[in-house]
């Protein structure tokens, strides 16, 4: 390869995508190393405090897209105090001032500001796709810079943010000229649309695939937007409240029937019960369904609809579907890859909705089956072997068992056995979440069979440090272990201090790790920043003189080239 | 299955699985058997933080968590609906007060119903209309979707 010249070299990597292997092919040597440099695309950072915007821009100085994703995922379920960090605008700060033609930012579980907005908007004229993915602390004032600003929009997705909604204008912000939009998504702004600007912006881009409504946009305006996009591939329907057989409904009946490219449908996040019989006639070319906000659908309008859906690949719903819901799925969905049944009741109490024979069925109905997130009441060993048995496919498998500690209920016996048939038969199984009356064995199977293991989430888990031991020492690919309430102390947090610089970031909360065994950890693993969070009382964590007993209530480590950051508030205390 | 002597002996001290297991943790755990014989309140449950693993906006949108429950209501005559939060009162009493001050129609939902003007019906979760006084409150608020008045007078 050395005697081509570097163009034709670059030309070759352009067919490699995947970041693992561009990182792979910078290895090779010196000129390989320079060239890939200089041709790569996309950038993506899973940590945004392993590394600085500086040294970002020094390796790669012509990137277009950059991903970067800042809390530990636990920050999801309010695990991390406000404030911790995760802050874009030294990133942003840094990109503007270079001459990176930045067209694309990614950013999952980051603080991002309107005044970074602004600045992301003004700083690069070719800036086409902003997705921001559980990100906080902005308002509609930056959506409306964004808007306003950027020339070539393609993409505005926002999935799961908290945004300031200030019911002001912002869609009314792109301009007349703004023709480009291919990606719409607002599902998450609570107050009111302007649905006229709405309207004449659908209607103004012709190369518009996917629509994501928020709860604000009723259903007449739905309808007429649905007329004026008929090529619409992915939809997300934001309320839809109104008398069966009103003239509104019948509209959007007819606009459904002419889009014939519609693949993905989802929100419903405020729903009549009878509105999904609308969908019918675009079912059986659905790939993509999530019901899962669609609280107020009964099971059984949920089930007419999928009985329809035979070419679903992906669903996510909630448990109200029940187990006899599951069965239609299982026997209508054959190609069905990804499934997550999410709780209806949050406190567990109340009708067993979906229980361990729906997974059964599941696993015995859908061959293609690889990623799982199931929450559910009880689950019996039996049920998990035999789902290992049917599908040893899995990639993903995530159980939540709703009450902690919860044994197999037929046998009262822990669930090692299950989660271990799970780890044993599915060789390719990246990412697992266990829960339910676990023991050390569970961990000891997961350290032997589960070799590919990249994600493991531990909550109310194990009995000794043994348990912890067997999944550091033997899941070699293991990326990031996350761990709560569960009784792992020092002796496991120290066995192999290495072991966490091939990871990327360890979390344990509500454990036995004390305070010196921390500071002994970060004495030994420089390249570890090692962070406690303590809300309670950070003084009192220095002064007392039992420090190496004293229990850390939130440690989080991960590995930087960059040490210890500036960002940090009072409560985090970084050793 | 626990052994019922075993829990009766052990019910001060709380730990997991089948009695004989030594668990050794720092922290108090209950199994659901000697839950059940406590009779702790399931309540404690729900109160340890970010459990289950639900993501926050997933939370808000989850029917535990709505704080209003808005539905309109419709009185015949009217020439307008309006809209109330159901959360804002307690008993049937307070929506019945709340009704006439807005409508200015006298109800009751306790009964005597026979003789009055005005009849309370309610569309619930399954689209049928439902004469509304006869479940308890709370169940009703969870329920219902929209809320009509009908006079006797149109309904003849």
């Amino acid at each position: 390869m050395n005697y081509f010249p570097d163009e034709v070299i670059e030309h070759v990597f352009d067919f490699v995508t995947s970041h693992k292997d561009r990182n792979s092919i910078s290895l090779v040597c010196k000129s390989w190393f320079k060239i890939e440099r200089y041709s790569r695309q996309n950038v993506f950072i899973g940590n945004c405090y392993s590394i600085s915007p500086e040294r970002l821009l020094r390796r790669f100085p012509c990137f277009k897209s950059l991903t970067l994703k800042g809390k530990p995922h636990f920050a999801d379920f309010n695990l991390v105090p406000h404030g911790w960090g995760g802050f874009v605008q030294p990133w942003i700060e840094a990109l503007a001032r270079s001459r990176v033609g930045l067209e694309e930012l990614r950013l999952k579980r980051m603080v991002v500001t309107d005044e970074g907005l602004e600045l992301l908007s003004r700083s690069f004229v070719n800036f086409k796709s902003l997705v921001l993915v559980s990100c906080e602390g902005f308002s509609t004032d930056g959506l409306a810079s964004i808007a306003s600003n950027c020339r070539h929009l393609r993409d505005l997705d926002l999935q799961e943010n908290e945004i300031d909604d200030h019911r002001g204008q912002w869609l009314s912000c792109f301009p007349e000229t703004c023709t480009s939009v291919v990606t719409l998504n607002f599902a998450c702004l609570e107050g009111e649309t302007n649905l006229v600007a709405l309207e004449r912006l659908v209607a103004r881009s012709p190369n518009l695939r996917s629509l994501k409504l928020n709860r604000a946009v009723p259903l007449d305006a739905l309808a007429r937007l649905m007329a004026c996009a008929p090529q619409i591939v992915d939809l997300g329907v934001g309320s839809y409240e109104d008398e069966q057989d009103s003239e509104s409904c019948l509209k959007l009946q007819a606009a459904i029937r002419k889009c014939t490219s519609l693949r993905s449908l989802s929100g419903f996040l405020e729903a009549a019960p009878h509105c999904l019989s609308a969908f019918h006639p675009v079912c059986h070319n659905l790939t993509s369904l999530n019901l899962s906000y669609a609280a107020e659908i009964h099971g059984s309008h949920l089930i007419k609809l999928i009985e329809h859906c035979k070419k679903l690949q992906r669903l996510w719903i909630l448990d109200s579907i029940g187990d006899k819901g599951l069965e239609v799925v299982a026997s209508t969905c054959k190609e069905l890859q990804e499934l997550r049944v999410f709780p209806t009741d949050l406190h567990g109490g109340g009708n067993t909705a979906v229980t361990e024979d729906g997974l059964v069925a599941i696993s015995a109905g859908c061959p293609k089956l690889h990623s799982i997130l199931y929450f559910c009441q009880q689950m019996t060993n039996a049920a998990l072997i035999t789902v290992a048995r049917n599908c040893p496919n899995f990639i993903r498998f995530r159980l939540c068992i709703l009450e902690p500690h919860k044994p197999d209920h037929v046998t009262s016996q822990p669930l090692d056995e299950g989660f271990g048939a799970i780890v044993q038969a599915c060789k390719n199984l990246k990412r697992l979440s266990v829960s339910g009356l676990l023991t050390d064995q569970v961990f000891l199977y997961i350290g032997m069979f589960a070799t590919q293991l990249e994600m493991l989430s531990i909550a109310f888990a194990g009995d000794t440090d043994k348990g912890m031991l067997y999944v550091l020492n033997g899941c070699k690919k293991m990326r990031k272990l996350e761990i709560r309430d569960s009784p792992f102390g020092d002796a496991a947090l120290l066995a192999d201090v290495n072991k966490y610089e091939t990871m990327r970031s360890l979390w344990m909360s509500s454990c036995e790790v004390t305070l010196g065994g921390c500071k002994r950890l970060a004495r030994k693993a420089p390249w570890l920043n090692v962070e406690i969070i303590n809300e309670n009382d950070n003084n009192r964590m220095e002064e007392n003189g039992y420090e190496g007993r004293q229990k850390v209530d939130k440690l989080y480590l991960y590995r930087t080239v960059v040490g210890t950051r500036v960002d940090a508030p009072p409560f985090v205390w970084i050793l | 299955m626990a052994n019922e002597s075993n829990l009766a002996h052990e019910i001060t001290e709380l730990r997991l699985g089948l009695p004989g297991d030594i668990i050794v943790t720092g922290k108090k755990r209950v199994s659901s058997e000697v839950e059940s014989e406590l009779k702790c309140e399931p309540a404690t449950k729900s109160q340890v933080v970010g459990w289950p693993p639900v993501c926050s906006f997933r939370r808000k949108n989850s029917l535990e968590e709505t704080r209003t429950a808005y539905v309109k209501v419709s009185v015949d005559g009217a020439a307008f609906l309006r809209k109330i939060d159901l959360k804002m009162y307690k008993r049937y009493q307070d929506l019945a007060s709340a009704l006439q001050i807005l409508f200015g129609c006298f109800i009751t939902f306790d009964g005597t119903l026979k003789e009055s003007e005005c009849v309370p019906i309610y569309e619930d979760k399954d689209g049928d209309w439902m004469l509304a006084g006869d479940v308890p409150w709370e169940m009703f608020v969870a329920s219902c979707k929209r809320l009509r008045v009908m006079k006797r007078s149109v309904m003849k």
